[in-house]
């Protein structure tokens, strides 16, 4: 190379990196350098007055194994079993249910940008404080669905938000109610599965049953697969619905303590910034090994047909 | 001709199925905007849709909020971060992806994964450390920590959003205008720009809504009610739970998801593509 061409890719590339630099330095100042403080922080003692105090694994200790000196935290080991409840039931019924109605509205109808918007209602909704103080008086002893089920069925219904057996399963219910975003997806995944497949298989003697395992399953699990990964990441992370509904303490009994509740009561409610930082790190391991299960486990079933 | 009844049979019912389960899905939100209109002590005695007796009360007193600070300055609040957030993200944002999807530099693969990569990290890692970071430079109980980092592109999402849908654009625009004499810069401007316009609505939408709905930041950062945002005096209902407080506080409620309705109504098409071509979020 001469020297010219060498100063022109030089120059290339310093008038590229110039439109990138926001982003870097963001990367570097907001993401990178805050993700190792923290994992420092995590074998620290820290309640942001005083400096850290380095005291290794004994945050790690605590939360897994503990002994005399520092009991086991049985409330963490609580809110990780919680939120995986929460995360495996909800993030499976949600694709369940988006993946039946976008089924149900495959068809030549001329209303399905009406019925799209319809669905989509909840998603845009869903997430607001607004909704999860309506659920919180929805689901209460003397809220609304009591009251239809006691003057309509003459029924004695328990307080769900306040029982410990149901408080979980509002809060999964909310969940799967903002069914929307995967729904349209899988509409749009499904107008693009060639209608002569189904066609070919209704003349092999195909059932509709036969039909949706061997052909509409298959031909959408990327999409499918997808979607799982990023619903259960960001059901991994839910607050807001958990805070509100149980005015701010993942109560009763902890039955509603998600991951990121506990974390931010324990951070900014204790100053147990240290602790709150080892949970941060045990939530981004647990979260990235499940990723890569996944990934893993996809190798054998997502097939991403044969044309690509 | 048989065949042909059967289908409208079919399509018949579908409709039926899809109408039934979409009004029952939105019930409770039919109920609030009908329980804001009642009186509050009926709201509860009163299951029906159409309040019996209609009454403005609620949005009156909810409007005036709990203590000093009202409503009206709440949304002021919601809607200067939420402007800031919109306008950081369109431009930073879709700079980062157009660098990525047609910029040439060394580099650019590594920095296209690191990317993906933050688009799948837990926000809680970082979010210790920046507070820390922001409480000495003293911007808690300020705006700026939930506005600035969205000048530095740190919103993953939108950067992939807009790449996939610049790398879908036709090169032979951008080697014309090179041609023409245009720098990088000017092709972004005249060409990229424009022409990633859908996309970049879809990224007014989607930073609106969930800037709106961030609650957990707002919580963590603002702390004297001068200062709150739409969530946060929704939230002073909650805590001061009394019947009395329940009919302002679903008036405010319904008032807090009319920008979205209205956001939603407008642009329809924008959030349709917006989730296609990315298949995400919800």
């Amino acid at each position: 190379m001469n020297k010219k061409a060498r100063t022109r890719a030089i120059r290339e590339n310093l008038s590229s990196y110039a439109f990138l630099t926001p982003w870097l330095l963001g990367f570097f100042l907001l993401t990178l350098y805050p993700m190792l403080y923290s994992l420092y922080l995590s074998f620290t003692e820290f309640n942001i007055l005083q400096p850290p105090k380095w005291v290794g694994l004994r945050n790690y200790f605590i939360m897994f194994i503990g002994n005399e000196q520092f009991p086991r935290d049985e409330r963490f080991l609580n809110s990780l079993l919680v939120t995986f409840r929460f995360v495996f039931i909800s993030v499976p019924l949600k694709l369940a249910f988006a993946l039946a109605v976008a089924m149900l509205m495959n068809q030549r109808l001329k209303l399905i940008p009406f019925y799209r918007t319809l669905y989509y209602i909840p998603t845009l909704l869903g997430g607001s404080v607004a909704i999860a103080v309506l659920w919180r008086r929805l689901f209460a002893g003397d809220g609304v669905l009591n009251t239809i089920l006691r003057s309509a069925f003459h029924l004695n219904p328990p307080a769900w938000i306040s029982n410990p057996k149901y408080a979980l399963y509002t809060l999964i219910l909310l969940s799967v109610w903002q069914f929307g975003s995967p729904m349209i997806i899988f509409l749009a995944g499904l107008k693009q599965i060639p209608k002569e497949y189904y066609e070919a298989s209704s003349v092999d003697g195909a059932g509709k049953v036969k039909q949706f395992f061997a052909i509409t399953l298959p031909s959408l699990s990327p999409i499918i697969f997808f979607n799982l990964v990023m619903q259960m990441i960001s059901a991994f992370q839910s607050f807001t619905q958990a805070y509100i509904v149980s005015g701010g303490q993942g109560g009763p009994l902890d039955s509603t303590m998600f991951y990121s509740l506990y974390l931010y009561l324990k951070g900014f409610g204790f100053s147990e910034m240290g602790y709150a930082s080892a949970m941060a790190w045990v939530l981004l391991i647990i979260i990235a090994a499940l990723t890569a299960l996944a990934f893993k486990v996809s190798g054998s079933l997502v097939s991403y047909g044969s044309g690509e | 001709m048989k065949k042909r009844s059967a289908g409208l049979i079919r399509a018949a019912i579908s409709n039926v199925i899809i109408l039934v389960l979409g009004v029952g899905m939105l019930y409770p939100v039919v109920w609030l905007v009908a329980a804001s209109f009642k009186e509050s002590n009926t709201i509860f005695s009163d299951p029906s849709l159409i309040p019996k007796t209609f009454t403005l009360q609620n949005y009156v007193q909810g409007w005036k909020g709990i203590g000093i600070v009202g409503f009206a300055t709440f949304f002021k609040n919601s809607f200067i971060i939420c402007g800031l957030s919109v306008i950081a993200n369109v431009i930073f944002c879709s700079l980062t992806a157009y660098a990525f999807a047609r910029l040439r530099f060394v580099g650019r693969k590594f920095w296209f994964a690191v990317m993906m990569l933050t688009l799948m990290l837990p926000t809680h890692v970082t979010t210790i450390p920046r507070y820390i970071m922001f409480r000495s430079l003293g911007w808690i109980d300020t705006f700026l920590p939930l506005v600035v980092p969205k000048f530095f592109a740190t919103d993953a999402f939108f950067i992939f959003l807009l790449v996939q849908f610049i790398r879908s654009l036709p090169k032979e625009l951008d080697e014309s205008a090179l041609i023409d004499g245009c720098g990088k810069f000017g092709i972004y401007m005249r060409i990229v720009m424009p022409l990633t316009m859908p996309a970049l609505i879809t990224t007014v939408l989607f930073t609106f809504l969930w800037t709106w709905d961030d609650f957990f930041n707002q919580l963590l950062y603002l702390n004297s009610p001068a200062k709150y945002t739409v969530p946060m005096g929704l939230r002073l209902f909650v805590d001061s739970s009394g019947m009395s407080s329940w009919g302002p506080m679903f008036a405010m409620a319904v008032l807090s998801l009319v920008p979205c309705f209205v956001l939603f109504f407008s642009l329809q098409k924008y959030f349709v593509q917006g989730i296609t071509t990315t298949g995400l979020k919800g």
